[in-house]
């Protein structure tokens, strides 16, 4: 991106109102669409703004509710007539992907406030009563072979990773550990009220060898939206904004065509969100890290830049990522500890960036709020977008 | 370790398509076959109409040697899949060809304590219950 194009983008929008339904553990008959909703009601409500003054709409897919037009399904629903709509579908990188399309839009006009919203519902009997309905075209080479998904595709990542850099499993343990610490200052986690040791982690059952059940997402029911609004209108609403100083994205399918699969195109949507920001990691206060494994946050973390490549282990180990901590990380417990709500479930780590530099994370709010890094990883380290929010314009 | 090959049904909602077809049929006569772009000599996994290196969509066929080494690898102990969950645990692994290409497949044939990034393995085909044939590995013996 040109210095111009940056210069036109940096903090030209924030965000001024977000909502986020407590997960669920089961849908208990409520439909994505309908918490899809819910979400995003609540968000225009936080706002300040009225429905009448959303003129944009982003939104992701709904493994359990997909549907072609989904973006107009969920404005009918809504109510809501735009100037602008975007689907994204970018696996886990999703939330933050929407994040720096509305900050597009608004920058360049297209649209004044836009509401991001991603909600899904999870019943694992569904998946198997019938085929998944984003099905892979390359079942054929997953499928013989038993391939467990995203679980054995982190587990290989962070096997490899113990295998060249000396890293624990101990070091990945924390990070779990940590989020976990966090998760007990915000009620809606499904953790919430269950403590985790490190030992706790290494004494859950292994399900893809290295990673332990509690190194791995937990699926559920949820959905969380954020208004963005254009600058001139977020200064004179209800809560402080939590500026877009910066967003980049990178992304490269094939995870095996790069030179090396442990350094992702995490690198480049860094860098590109850090660029436009005009800061860099040592400048950021606190992170939230697509966290759908403990191996994937290591390898983000010294893919961002907040340390060199092999020493993810290291720097877990002699920094407190709790909310309270040196490094906080994932305040809010991150997915691992608040849950995923299906592939839009990277919005908690915005809505908990946003919350944090709003000043709004009450019991659990960090000690210097001054600059967010909110990251999203989709696939296997195939699609990342990074975004960077600020206190101060 | 119980061979989760024994008694395979594993391509079962699995369709075979136009890019891939060569591919299986290979497997079918217990040959492991690669495409090599005629323009660019890339050699690619998995099969597919167009080199993703330069676009040409000219493409030779390449009978692999069948060998390669372990790039990683994981101990699966739990699949939600009704069909795979008789089988645990078991190995799965990107295999990197001696060709080049790195292919998701599984390690059979040894426990999985014994298995090590970079060990050397070889193909073995596993008949399927559809007429199918699948590629899987096995650790070579000790040089």
């Amino acid at each position: 991106m040109t210095k111009l194009v940056e210069d036109g983008l940096r903090g030209r929008s924030a965000i001024v109102g977000l909502a986020e339904l407590a997960p669920m553990k089961k849908p208990d008959g409520r439909t994505p669409l309908e918490l899809i909703s819910t979400a995003a009601i609540a968000a225009i409500a936080d706002s300040g703004l009225t429905r009448g003054d959303i003129d944009g709409l982003v939104v992701c897919p709904a493994m359990m509710q997909y549907s072609m037009l989904w973006p107009s399904i969920v404005a009918e629903h809504l109510g809501l007539t735009t100037s602008y709509m975007e689907f994204v579908d970018l696996g886990g990188a999703s939330a933050t992907a929407m994040i720096a399309r509305a900050a597009t839009a608004i920058a360049t006009g297209r649209a004044s406030s836009v509401l991001c919203v991603s909600g899904d519902t999870w019943d694992p009997r569904g998946m198997y009563l019938k085929p998944p309905p984003l099905l892979f075209p390359l079942r054929e080479f997953t499928a013989p072979y038993g391939a467990a998904g995203a679980n054995a595709d982190y587990a290989m990542a962070a096997r490899l990773h113990m295998h060249r850099f000396g890293t624990t499993q101990r070091q990945l343990a924390k990070i779990a550990a940590d989020q976990r610490t966090s998760a007990q200052q915000n009620p809606d986690a499904l953790f919430h009220g269950q403590p985790l040791s490190i030992d706790d982690v290494l004494a859950s059952p292994l399900v893809c060898d290295p990673l332990h059940k509690f190194e791995i997402v937990m699926p559920c029911s949820g959905a969380e939206a954020v208004v963005l609004t254009s600058a001139d209108r977020a200064r004179d609403l209800e809560h402080p904004p939590a500026w877009v100083l910066g967003f980049g994205e990178a992304l490269e399918p094939d995870p095996f065509q790069r030179e090396d699969f442990l350094v992702t195109p995490t690198v480049a949507a860094a860098r590109r969100a850090f660029a436009m920001a005009g800061v860099g990691p040592r400048d950021v206060t606190l992170a939230q890290i697509y966290d759908c494994y403990t191996s994937a946050v290591l390898i983000e973390l010294e893919d961002a830049g907040f340390c060199r490549k092999g020493e993810g282990g290291p720097f877990v180990e002699a920094h407190d990522l709790t909310f309270a901590g040196d490094f906080p990380l994932n305040t809010g417990g991150g997915m691992l500890s608040f849950g995923q709500p299906g592939l839009g479930g990277g919005m908690t780590l915005v809505v908990e960036g946003a919350r944090q530099i709003m000043g709004r994370a009450g019991a659990r709010q960090v000690r210097c709020n001054d600059i967010a890094f909110v990251h999203g990883n989709g696939g296997t380290f195939t699609e990342e977008c990074s975004l960077v929010f600020g206190r101060e314009r | 370790m119980s061979s989760p090959d024994a008694d395979g049904r594993p391509l079962e909602r699995v369709r075979v398509d136009e890019e891939s077809r060569w591919f299986w049929e290979a497997c079918r006569r217990h040959e492991l076959i690669l495409q090599r772009c005629a323009a660019c000599e890339t050699v690619r996994f998995h099969p597919r109409a167009l080199c993703p290196s330069c676009l040409s969509a000219e493409v030779a066929w390449l009978r692999a040697s069948g060998r390669g080494e372990i790039y990683t690898f994981t101990v699966t102990h739990q699949n939600q899949s009704p069909a795979w969950r008789a089988r645990l645990p078991y190995v799965l692994a990107w295999i990197q060809l001696d060709e080049g290409p790195l292919v998701l497949s599984n390690v059979v044939g040894a426990a999985p304590e014994a298995l090590r990034i970079g060990a050397a393995v070889e193909v073995v085909f596993d008949e399927a219950a559809d007429g199918l044939a699948v590629p899987r590995f096995r650790l070579c013996e000790a040089k």
